[in-house]
């Protein structure tokens, strides 16, 4: 390289660097990539839906604007009620027992015993299984025919006729919710154990010592304490429930006769598999302002 | 108003032993301070009284009671903690409140009883507000304040004043004597700060290394220490050692060194007596060694030059070398000295203390 060259090589990279220093730039530069990936991947899609619900396009059609039709039609479609509190059903209660054993693993973790990593980190199992994968599984142990659980309890003499899991509406939910409690705990846990080690064992001592036993030690301590940390995990944990879908995609298909079908569930039936894109867009967009508010 | 007894009280985890054989009687209404190097065993003596630990062996008793098996709910204590332990979320009130109402308390009861203590401790103004709004005496009064309106048979004290800085923690130091003096409470209290110790304490209980070295009243700890290590322990600055030989000598007993003969004082002589011709060890407290002027004997002088001046205002530090030694001298503030200049010092010979150098028990 000759000397003219390099000169010009050096005035070049300071004029980027001296434009970076300027902040505004600096910060347009920085922002520029995230902006992107948000506006290609959250914004357009939420867009689009909004477009859509907003008219009647079917899978290979072209649709055209037909205002809040859609809507008004789902509020008076029974499935869509039924779908509705369904999923309001599934959500509480899958919350609740998750936020309940998971407080109680994590009380159990956070004390000292041998092997205390490993069964720590054993507990995430259920977390890592592909949630497909899983329900599968699950979707075996509680099959009409070959359920293992019927047939142990069967053998064991509980039983003497098959427990109808996914074959009844009522069985089929708790079921649902059920594996759903099962997948979910472990997040729970171990959120809430990172929470119990943030406070003080002092605390407890002072309350023993002030005479509260373990339950009121539980109650006026710890409890408040790890409210923040349980805040930030039910809201977590309320919305990834209340618009699941692979679990109950895989484990009823939202049957039998739609009694397990939740929002997206039944707006993926609508929108994918009738190919009522619109009708479908419409229905997954009443998630939305039930979201906000728990956000 | 309570006793507290240790009869032989061991602690071991695993295969440490943290404490060892304590034997201890803290009399009623007495201020008993532990105080040693961290690691000492001292905390977890208390801990031990308090509940909090339970004990491999040994027994424990507060007021009559045998409290081994006792939950600390149950012993009638309350402690103090060392960063305060004071319930975040709750108000300042409801802090001091929380031990009253978990014991069924009336509510009124509660509320005269946290008043009281907050007057007490001048605290009245702070009652509705949280423990992260308060400076950290305020905190430190607070948790005072949690102990005092249960009115315990016994406190516990975990270094409650380590976290203040040091201007604050020499004041809540009368208030904490004073406070003491007012409830007539026995108190157990730990520190490593031997200063704190000396000034609260009734009696003081030297610990090292799970071993309860000495108990006393702080003048006899630092007057007559039992061994080495109080003596080195108690006193600021520390004791001076100086590995000495015991001649026998026109006589005399005659402590000599590289650098000085210095001849033992008469109170001495019969302990000395059997160690003529051995080493042992000399300890000599810094305000017992002055500058020498023209009356001070030969023998009980030496040579030695200045290192380093500390001109503390009350007085002055002198860290001065003789031969191999280095050595602390409390002196005048009006004496001038320079510094590297040769002076000689002038030893109070009643004030000499001796130790064996293998034991380390003074002689």
């Amino acid at each position: 390289m000759t000397s003219d060259a390099l000169q010009r090589e050096r005035v070049h990279v300071s004029r980027l660097t001296r434009a970076l220093e300027n902040e505004k730039l600096l910060a347009v530069a920085l922002l520029a990539p995230a902006v992107i990936i948000l506006v290609l991947f959250i914004a357009y899609p939420f867009v689009m839906a909004i477009w859509l619900s907003l008219t009647n396009l079917r899978v290979g059609g072209v649709g055209e604007f037909v205002g809040l039709d859609n809507f008004i039609k789902a509020w008076h479609d029974t499935i869509f009620r039924t779908v509705f509190w369904n999923t309001f059903f599934y959500t509480f209660w899958a919350t609740v027992f998750k936020l309940a054993l998971g407080m109680w693993l994590a009380l159990l973790l956070n004390r000292h015993f041998r092997m205390k990593r490993i069964i720590r980190a054993s507990m995430l199992l259920p977390f890592i299984i592909p949630t497909v994968l899983s329900t599968f599984a699950w979707r075996w142990m509680f099959d009409p025919t070959f359920s293992v659980v019927n047939w142990v309890l069967y053998h064991i003499g509980f039983i003497t006729v098959r427990l109808p899991f996914l074959s009844d509406g009522d069985w089929a939910m708790w079921c649902a919710i059920l594996v759903n409690t099962w997948r979910g705990v472990p997040f729970f846990a171990i959120t809430l154990l990172a929470g119990l080690q943030t406070i003080s064992p002092d605390l407890h001592e002072a309350a023993a010592l002030d005479g509260a036993n373990a339950w009121q030690r539980f109650w006026h301590v710890t409890w408040p304490l790890l409210m923040p940390v349980t805040l930030v995990v039910v809201v977590f944990s309320v919305i990834q429930t209340f618009s699941d879908f692979q679990l109950i995609y895989v484990l009823t298909g939202g049957g039998p006769a739609n009694s397990t079908h939740l929002v997206a569930t039944y707006a993926y039936q609508l929108g994918v598999g009738t190919g009522l894109l619109g009708e479908g867009a419409a229905i997954s967009l009443f998630m939305f302002p039930v979201l906000i508010a728990v956000v | 108003m309570a006793e507290v007894v240790l009869k032989s009280v061991n602690k071991m985890y695993g295969n440490v032993q943290a404490v060892k054989d304590v034997d201890l009687h803290v009399r009623d209404k007495e201020f008993m301070v532990f105080v040693g190097p961290s690691g000492c065993g001292k905390t977890t003596t208390l801990r031990m009284i308090a509940g909090l630990e339970e004990i491999t062996s040994g027994d424990i008793y507060i007021g009559e009671r045998l409290v081994n098996e006792l939950p600390p709910m149950d012993r009638d204590i309350a402690m103090v903690f060392q960063n305060y332990a004071l319930y975040p979320h709750k108000s300042v009130y409801d802090n001091m409140a929380f031990g009253l109402r978990m014991r069924k308390f009336p509510k009124p009861e509660i509320e005269k009883r946290v008043k009281d203590a907050a007057d007490i401790l001048d605290i009245e103004m702070l009652l509705h507000r949280k423990p992260r709004q308060l400076s950290g005496g305020q905190r430190q009064r607070v948790a005072l304040g949690r102990a005092i309106v249960r009115h315990p048979q016994l406190f516990l004290f975990d270094e409650p004043l380590s976290n203040l800085d040091a201007k604050l923690r020499v004041q809540m130091r009368v208030e904490l004597k004073r406070l003491h003096e007012r409830l007539e409470t026995t108190a157990v209290y730990v520190t490593h700060d031997q200063v704190e110790a000396m000034t609260l304490g009734d009696r003081v209980v030297v610990m090292k290394d799970g071993l309860v070295q000495q108990v006393g009243e702080p003048l006899e700890l630092y007057n007559q220490p039992k061994n080495k290590f109080v003596a080195g322990f108690i006193g600021s600055p520390a004791m001076n050692f100086v590995e000495i030989s015991i001649a026998a000598e026109s006589g005399g007993l005659w402590a000599n060194n590289a650098a000085f003969q210095i001849k033992v004082p008469p109170a001495k002589l019969e302990a000395l007596r059997p160690k003529v011709g051995k080493q042992v060890t000399l300890g000599i407290r810094p305000e017992a060694l002055q500058i020498a002027n023209g009356s001070t004997p030969v023998e009980s002088s030496f040579q030695a030059s200045v290192e380093v001046i500390e001109p503390l205002g009350s007085e002055i530090l002198l860290n001065v070398r003789c031969g191999t030694n280095d050595m602390v001298a409390r002196v005048d503030p009006s004496i001038r000295v320079k510094l590297h200049e040769n002076i000689r010092l002038a030893l109070d010979p009643a004030r000499l203390q001796f130790f064996d150098s293998d034991c380390e028990l003074a002689l």
